[in-house]
């Protein structure tokens, strides 16, 4: 059986991205560990990415908020507005938009990084210096995506929430510590929790697909740019997908 | 001269990419104390040559021994052992441009020898530095260097661990004549002083013929013809005359 070229190419490569999956968890394991290396890729992906996600997380909140308003005034319940707000940003706004945000940040640099490191020898350079350059630059940064983009996301939320707060002050006044009260008791262990888990996996497979878009950079200065954009590309797209299960997954456990 | 004298030996070399034949039975011989220079022309796997000797990619078929070590019976560690021994410099330089001139050279020091203190790294980064002549830019990045100046530090770098061999890599290649000289004479003057054998891939006629003490043309993946500089100059074979011209 033939299969159409296009298949065929996408199937190749989801059969080397999931190779390039397991060889990170063979090695994740194994020694030696490259703690240095890590700790200054968390300082790089997670502390260098808060003004950006800050920032849009602020603006999310309080535009989101604006947009609402004058549905649930039609409805009548414009009192429930803190809680509706709450709800759409820690379970699905925040994590998405943050995840999406650091695709666009953090996958292309790390696409971009590791692009030029390859088709420029550096790569190679590290391996024939005695480095295992699989475990001290894909480890490394893969794990820091996995853990870094979690945290951002629960300070994304915070903030968007502020944004929420100064979006629902803008037509009427609502005392900050009363609207903290209306968020959170209409917030439940099931609705954060889960967002908090898919957040680990939307950070792991945009390290993954950044560094193996990287990894695998073609020759040329064209072939970084293509790594850094499809490492975007793809990474948001998992974001998406990663959603999707999540969300049956959620279901079936009956946390929703 | 038996095998115990060769720095390296490479014996019926295959290595392909799919259906593209590079290497196709290639043979060499390194002695200790020599410099031997490659010629070929581009694309005719000279790179591929020495980054099968380094262990960057696997022969698909052949014997390479290092220093009287097959290659391929070595382990990851004993293999970075090995590289300890073998200085390789990078077509590209291959300099860290993310880490100062000085983190370049720290790298392969911190990365072999994880315990070496920070006195002793400092003063083996400084003398590579002074050898090569550019000890003031130990804290510049490598943007901030011209490209001789660049190729000046990855030579450092290369030789930071006191190689026993060097494998250098077009070390000349994209340099104006004078600044390819200042490097041919550099490479001469560290191989006197840490006695060094190496293997030299090159174009550049100017620079083999004041490195090198003998060389290879490899011509369709063989080692076509091989010994000194006069000689292989004199010689009238066609596919030889043109490199030389
Ligand atoms: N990783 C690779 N994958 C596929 N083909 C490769 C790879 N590396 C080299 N080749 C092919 O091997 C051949 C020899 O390449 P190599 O880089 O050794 O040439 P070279 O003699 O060093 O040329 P130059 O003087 O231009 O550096 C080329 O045809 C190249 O396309
Ligand atoms: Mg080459």
């Amino acid at each position: 059986m033939t299969l159409p070229p296009n298949t065929k190419r996408f199937l190749e490569e989801a059969g080397a991205i999931s190779q390039f999956t397991g060889r990170f968890f063979r090695e994740v394991f194994r020694p030696r560990y490259e703690w240095a290396a890590f700790i200054h890729q968390c300082y790089m992906i997670g502390y260098k990415s808060l003004p950006l996600v800050g920032l849009t997380g602020f603006i999310m909140g309080l535009v989101l908020t604006m947009q609402l308003r004058p549905s649930l005034i039609d409805y009548g319940v414009e009192s429930e507005l803190p809680a509706m707000v709450g709800i759409a940003i820690v379970r699905e706004i925040g994590p998405v938009i943050t995840a999406l945000i650091f695709a666009g940040k953090i996958g292309s640099s790390i696409g971009a990084e590791l692009g030029s490191m390859k088709v420029t020898e550096q790569i190679d350079a590290m391996e024939v210096s005695g480095t295992n350059p699989f475990k001290y630059l894909v480890v490394t940064r893969v794990l820091a995506t996995t853990f870094m983009l979690p945290i951002l996301v629960l300070l994304g939320d915070a903030i968007s929430l502020y944004g929420a707060y100064l979006g629902v002050n803008i037509k009427a006044t609502t005392s900050f510590s009363l609207y903290y009260t209306q968020v959170f008791n209409n917030l439940s262990f099931g609705d954060v929790l889960p967002a908090f888990i898919k957040s680990f996996f939307f950070g792991f497979a945009i390290g993954i697909i950044g560094c193996f878009k990287g990894f695998n950079s073609s020759k040329g200065t064209e072939g970084v740019g293509r790594s850094a954009n499809s490492a975007v590309v793809l990474g948001s797209l998992m974001v998406f997908i990663i959603d999707l299960l999540a969300v049956q997954v959620t279901d079936i456990l009956g946390l929703n | 001269m038996s095998n115990t004298e060769a720095a390296i030996l490479i014996e019926n070399l295959y290595k392909g990419f799919g259906s593209n034949q590079v290497l196709k039975g290639f043979n060499l011989r390194l002695n200790k104390g020599e410099n031997l220079a490659v010629l070929g022309k581009s694309g005719s796997g000279k790179s591929v040559l020495i980054k099968c000797i380094i262990g960057l990619m696997q022969p698909d078929e052949g014997e390479i021994t290092v220093l009287g070590e097959s290659i391929r019976s070595l382990n990851q560690d004993e293999m970075d052992h090995l590289r300890v021994k073998i200085g390789f410099l990078f077509q590209s330089n291959a300099l860290y441009d993310s880490m100062t001139v000085r983190e370049n050279l720290e790298f392969p020091l911190r990365r072999h020898w994880m315990e070496i203190s920070d006195k002793e790294t400092n003063d083996l980064v400084m003398e590579s530095l002074e050898n090569v002549g550019l000890a003031h830019t130990v804290d510049l990045m490598p943007v901030e260097l011209s490209g001789g100046m660049r190729k000046r530090i990855a030579l450092a770098r290369t030789l930071i661990l006191k190689p026993e061999i060097i494998l250098y890599d077009e070390p000349t290649t994209g340099l104006d004549p004078i600044t390819s000289k200042e490097i041919s004479d550099l490479m001469n003057a560290l191989q006197k002083k840490y006695n060094t054998s190496s293997i030299i891939i090159s174009h550049d006629m100017n620079c083999i013929q004041r490195t090198a003490d003998r060389m290879i043309l490899l011509v369709d993946g063989i080692a076509y013809a091989e010994g000194e500089f006069d000689t292989l100059k004199a010689s009238t074979d066609p596919v030889i005359l043109p490199y030389f011209e």
